[in-house]
């Protein structure tokens, strides 16, 4: 007797044939511990967060920006240290993203200034020149619903008080999409760089003008976007006057190196000036030719 | 000659032609982000940014037009091949009144950022159970047809038919489970990695039984019946049925390749990826060689090349899938503009180009008349043809040009040699050709429309002549 001729055992075969593969590959992973560990160091979101996540999912920001950062050489220096299966216990649905438009964001959290993304969202061409990304100042003006984000934190189960609810009310949508981002990544432990150079060196590339053309170079594309394209001054400080971080006078050469390398934090140290921090870091980004080449195009605005 | 059978038309029309009018929306959305890509001032917030029309596109074209087609098909498919009429036709046709007032409400609900976070599964969660109830009267009367059908044997077609009922309903069910809030915000079920693995498998097997099972049934049935020519090998046919639909659910996780998941999951997903070239490539011989019986009949019949090229693409998307699952090619393509290059091969290469074809037969048998006009299929044909290939080929090679940009590594001092906006830059040409290509899409997808609004309406002026 064929089964071709029995439609009930034919779909009873089919369901126990398409049942095996998803039995091996997605329930089994559902219930072991190795699909979704749980680093000490993560915390669930705070109300604000959730409602910016909320705002990243209702916008689809996920369908150009992913959150998965592989380990590959070239991925980890350009986001930073790869993703960890512990860092996602909280995400509910995850956003890892399939296709990136736009650089990941897994890493995101602390390496911009909440003004500078402010600045970003609002006018993102004014910052990239030539980025394809939306404008999205508008969420400035779009407010959120402060009890609907008490129901969430509670279907969740993460701990919220009452003040963080009552905080909301004051908040946009836009403040609530910055925190989020700025609380990306931030579970794992940035890891202590080599330095690219030695304390005292000199730039071997001053006045070099081959240098200095690949610096501007390196700056438009990168330093413009905070520096101002005429390097004035504008979520960054002006590099043209004789002050630097804030303090008039000269600056050595590693030392503006390192900032460009290393990027700065508040308050940190730096020939007895103290940096209000903000800038990201460089190094692996650019390698030590590039960064000597911006520290030439710099010096060479400066005696303008 | 045996007894006539009053044959159930009712509702394949309706959701033929309600199918056509939403592919014909959903891909003028797509044409419009491709343009919002190189042109960003295009982006109107809040309703119409590049975010929010994407899920529209996507959305529109899987449940809109794929899944109004495969209703349409499908009730045309199980009449003819249980040799008797639908069971509960007016069952049939609440379900398209259902169907159209849900899609409306999809679109709505996500140009209002009502989504879910999870890609093919956005849809907040009273849809899914509209869902839901849409697919329960889908199962109900294809297996209450095929349970009363008047011959004994079960051609392969209604096979993929019931695998497709069974399967979907599985996926859709388990990848939807939600925390609800309220009326229009929802959290999943489950978490970071599980979720990404729950998703993927979800995501890989609506492809599967979606875009190919149904599709593959429509091409069984369709191949010899437009073309006259009986499929070459019954064999062959069932052998490719069985490891399909075993295959698939193993490959979801080739999505997630070096992500956070368990090593395993990749690898056994990458083998079984590998393994599927064999039961999509029995299709595609098969195929091959039924036509190849007679080759004249590519230029004697109208629709064979259709169905020629349709499996063409569908056994090239079968190679190129596979390869994109190694992981030394995947770490240069994926996250880029290969992908879309890649699922657009499919669907507009595959999936769309049997649907149509299968309509070009449909929709004259149902209306009992002739196609209006085989020069306008043939114009149609090359635009979709020449349209998906300008789409496609412009993305793979952007895609493999910012693969590369993203890992070149500078020899002098191991910096990285570019930036990610200069990968940016160099897409904008590309990007600008891919609306071509999509422009000379949506034209042949038109004519296509137009055609078969001619048909019917030649139909119905016979039918009026005849009733005077």
């Amino acid at each position: 007797m064929s089964i071709y001729k029995k439609p009930i055992v034919l779909t009873v075969l089919i369901t126990v044939v398409i049942l095996i593969g998803t039995v091996v590959m997605m329930v089994f992973p559902l219930f072991s511990s190795e699909t979704q560990p749980k680093m000490a160091s993560l915390k669930p979101y705070t109300a604000l967060q959730l409602a910016g996540r909320d705002v990243y999912i209702e916008n689809g920001c996920y369908y150009c920006h992913s959150q998965m950062i592989r380990p590959l050489k070239a991925e980890v220096m350009r986001y930073g240290e790869y993703s960890k299966a512990g860092e996602f216990a909280y995400d509910q649905p995850f956003l890892w993203g399939s296709k990136r438009k736009g650089p990941d964001l897994a890493r995101i959290g602390g390496k911009y200034s909440d003004k500078w993304h402010y600045k970003h969202m609002t006018d993102p061409r004014k910052l990239f020149q030539g980025s394809n990304m939306p404008a999205y100042g508008w969420l400035a003006e779009q407010t959120i619903n402060a009890k609907d984000m008490e129901n969430s934190m509670k279907a969740l189960g993460f701990p919220y008080t009452k003040d963080d609810i009552e905080a909301l009310k004051d908040k946009s949508k836009l403040d609530a999409v910055i925190a989020y981002l700025q609380c990306l990544g931030t579970s794992v432990d940035k890891k202590p760089k080599q330095p690219l150079i030695a304390a005292g060196d000199k730039n071997p590339l001053l006045a070099d003008a081959k240098a200095i053309e690949e610096g501007k170079k390196v700056y438009e594309m990168n330093c413009a976007a905070c520096h101002g394209i005429d390097a004035k001054g504008d979520v960054g400080p002006d590099l043209t006057d004789n002050e630097w971080l804030y303090v008039p006078g000269p600056i050595q050469d590693d030392t503006l190196f390192s900032i460009i390398a290393d990027g700065t934090k508040k308050d940190q140290e730096f020939e007895h000036r103290k940096a209000k921090g903000g800038m990201p870091s460089w190094g692996e980004f650019f390698g030590k030719k590039k960064i000597w080449s911006v520290v030439s195009y710099i010096r060479s605005l400066e005696s303008k | 000659m045996g007894e006539a059978v009053a044959y159930e038309w009712k509702p394949v029309k309706g959701f033929a032609l309600s199918g056509i009018f939403w592919g014909l929306v959903s891909v003028l959305i797509g044409l419009f982000i491709s343009v919002q890509l190189w042109k960003p001032e295009l982006n109107i917030p809040p309703y119409l940014t590049y975010g929010r029309l994407r899920t529209v596109h996507v959305n529109g074209l899987v449940f809109g037009f794929a899944i109004g087609e495969i209703f349409a098909l499908s009730y045309y498919m199980v009449q003819r091949l249980t040799k008797r009429a639908l069971m509960f036709p007016k069952l049939a046709m609440v379900q398209l009144y259902i169907f159209n007032v849900a899609i409306a409400a999809a679109a709505v609900s996500l140009l209002a950022g009502m989504n879910r976070g999870k890609e093919f599964a956005e849809l907040e969660w009273p849809l899914n159970i509209g869902v839901v109830i849409l697919w329960v009267m889908f199962a109900v009367i294809v297996v209450a047809t095929i349970l009363k059908r008047k011959e004994e044997q079960m051609y392969i077609s209604l096979w993929f038919m019931l695998s497709t009922v069974v399967a979907v309903a599985v996926l859709y069910i388990v990848n939807h489970l939600s925390i609800p809030v309220s009326l229009t915000k929802s959290y999943s079920l489950f978490s970071g990695g599980n979720d990404a693995n729950i998703e993927w498998w979800y995501g890989h097997n609506a492809v599967a039984f979606i875009f190919t099972t149904p599709i593959l049934g429509m091409f069984y049935y369709f191949l010899p019946k437009a073309t006259g020519m009986p499929i070459y090998s019954h064999r062959l046919s069932i052998v490719a049925f069985w490891s399909l639909i075993f295959a698939y659910l193993w490959t979801g996780a080739h999505h997630l390749i070096y992500s956070p998941l368990p090593d395993w999951i990749q690898t056994v997903a990458i083998a079984f990826t590998v393994f599927m070239i064999a039961p999509s490539w029995a299709s595609v011989f098969n195929g091959y060689y039924t036509v190849g019986a007679d080759w004249s009949k590519m230029k004697s019949n109208y629709l064979t090349k259709f169905f020629i090229l349709g499996i063409t693409f569908y056994g090239l998307q079968t190679l190129q899938g596979p390869l994109q699952g190694f992981r030394v090619v995947n770490q240069i393509v994926h996250f880029t503009d290969w992908v879309p290059g890649h699922v657009h091969m499919g669907t507009m290469g595959w999936v769309a180009m049997i649907i149509s074809a299968s309509l070009y037969y449909v929709i004259p048998s149902v209306y009992n008349t002739t196609v209006y006009s085989e020069k306008l299929a043939n114009l149609h044909f090359w635009l979709v043809l020449v349209g998906q290939m300008i789409f496609s080929v412009s993305m793979w090679i952007l895609g493999i040009q910012q693969g590369v940009m993203w890992k070149a590594i500078s020899p002098e001092d191991g910096s990285l040699t570019y930036t990610f906006m200069e990968s940016v830059l160099v897409s904008y040409p590309y990007w600008q050709v891919r609306t071509v290509g999509g422009l000379l899409f949506f034209i042949g997808l038109c004519v296509f429309a137009y055609n078969l609004v001619m048909t019917i309406k030649n139909a119905n002026k016979a039918v009026a002549v005849e009733g005077r």
